[in-house]
């Protein structure tokens, strides 16, 4: 296989990754990093490279128009990327210590819990929550807006959710992803913020911690501009396109499939770093 | 009304952001897409070598060598400016809420903002110590 026929078939693949990140809003890189390593037997290193300039691709890409629809709360996405950031640089210098066999494993591991979070069925929760000081001084508490119109919440839980965004940051940086999971958990999960305002808001984020890492990659040599153009053009404008179906597509069965596809990938990926061949 | 001015002024903050994010991705896709085309005209028939892990040269990881490979148009110097715009977007957004918090005068979202933004620059600088 020559550059050209490698150039057009990874393109192809990433198209397709980022329009299933997109939707289930796990982000491309979990797909594209284990065909990558597995399928085209590109060097790890490589592969987390491309995979995270691609995910500032995607991720500002979907921003653009999610803040526009006021979902996004940029206080607690500014905030957080306090922890998400440090822990990116962090990963980043990690990377470049620990060994690919061991990233392979850490990135299945990663890979399981992100396909359980994905076929895991979403719901709003509504609310009593009792008024958080530190929430208040940082002015996170805000409305988003609802059929019935601008409805309000509260964030709570600040310092547990700061924590874990430092995990989801570190994972970003050592793994190449944008941890897209790590960072709804965070948000939805510990700090109470609703659904849509966590996804919307981690998608916001994603891109600064990325970039956090990304300039960490660049520096070492670990973004190849060969094998990284395919992968960006083909994640954004797989994502694009699945933003623009997001309204009309069956997302709790893209969920499943996807869901499926990954965990795949997660046992192969585990299983080539445990028998070293990653 | 000035609860209605700050309302206003904080949506007209996000779409500017929203914009700016659009256009750095716009602008790096233009530039990954034209040095992507002037690679595979150049070297399609090579043979890829991403299976062992070399790094790369000078010229394609730092600011300076990426620019001067553009100006001599060597196609992987011209796809890296791309990608190094692409990582300065998501950093220009930090610093555009970095005055948009100023004008604000909201001080704790400023020392906010500021921490970030060393952080990146600090990242963007090689991250060593």
């Amino acid at each position: 296989m020559n550059i050209f026929d490698a150039s057009t078939l990874i393109f192809l693949i990433s198209i397709s990754a980022g329009f299933l990140g997109a939707i289930t809003g796990l982000g491309g890189g979990v797909v594209i990093i284990p065909v990558l390593t597995i399928l085209f037997g590109v060097d790890i290193r490589y592969a987390i490279g491309a995979s995270l300039v691609s995910v500032i691709a995607t991720s500002s890409g979907a921003a653009a128009a999610y803040v526009k629809e006021g979902f996004t709360n940029i206080r607690i996405g500014m905030f957080l990327e306090i922890a998400t950031t440090l822990g990116a640089l962090v990963g980043a210098v990690l990377a470049t210590i620990v060994s690919t066999s061991a990233i392979a494993v850490i990135f299945g591991i990663v890979l399981v819990y992100s396909a359980g979070q994905s076929i895991q069925p979403r719901r709003e929760r509504s609310g009593d929550i009792r008024p958080d000081k530190l929430a208040q001084m940082l002015r996170m508490n805000s409305t988003y807006p609802s059929p019935e119109g601008a409805k309000a919440y509260f964030v709570e839980r600040i310092p547990g959710g700061l924590g874990i965004m430092m995990t989801a940051g570190i994972l970003s940086g050592l793994l190449g992803t944008g941890s897209g999971a790590f960072k709804v958990l965070a948000m939805d999960q510990v700090m109470r913020i609703p659904f849509k305002v966590s996804t919307t808001t981690s998608n916001f984020m994603i891109g600064v911690t990325a970039a956090a890492s990304a300039g960490v990659y660049l520096n070492r040599g670990y973004v190849d501009p060969g094998l990284a153009m395919p992968v960006m053009l083909g994640a954004l404008l797989g994502s694009l396109l699945g933003t623009k179906v997001l309204v009309r597509a069956p997302v709790q069965r893209l969920r499943m499939v996807f869901g499926v596809v990954i965990l795949v990938l997660a046992i192969e990926m585990i299983y080539n770093g445990i028998t070293g061949s990653i | 009304m000035p609860e209605t001015d700050a309302a206003l002024s904080e949506q007209r903050l996000k779409a500017f952001l929203g914009n700016l994010l659009r256009a750095g991705v716009i602008v790096a896709g233009v530039i990954v897409m034209l040095g992507g085309a002037l690679y595979l005209i150049r070297h399609g028939d090579a043979t890829p070598e991403y299976r062992i892990f070399r790094g790369e040269p000078v010229e394609l990881k730092t600011v300076g060598g990426i620019i001067s490979g553009v100006i001599s148009l060597r196609a992987r110097a011209i796809i890296q400016l791309g990608l190094l715009l692409l990582i300065f977007t998501p950093v220009a957004r930090v610093a555009l809420s970095l005055y948009a918090f100023a004008v604000q005068r909201d001080r704790v979202y400023v020392a906010v903002t500021l921490f970030v933004l060393g952080i990146l620059i600090f990242s963007l600088a090689g991250g060593r110590v």
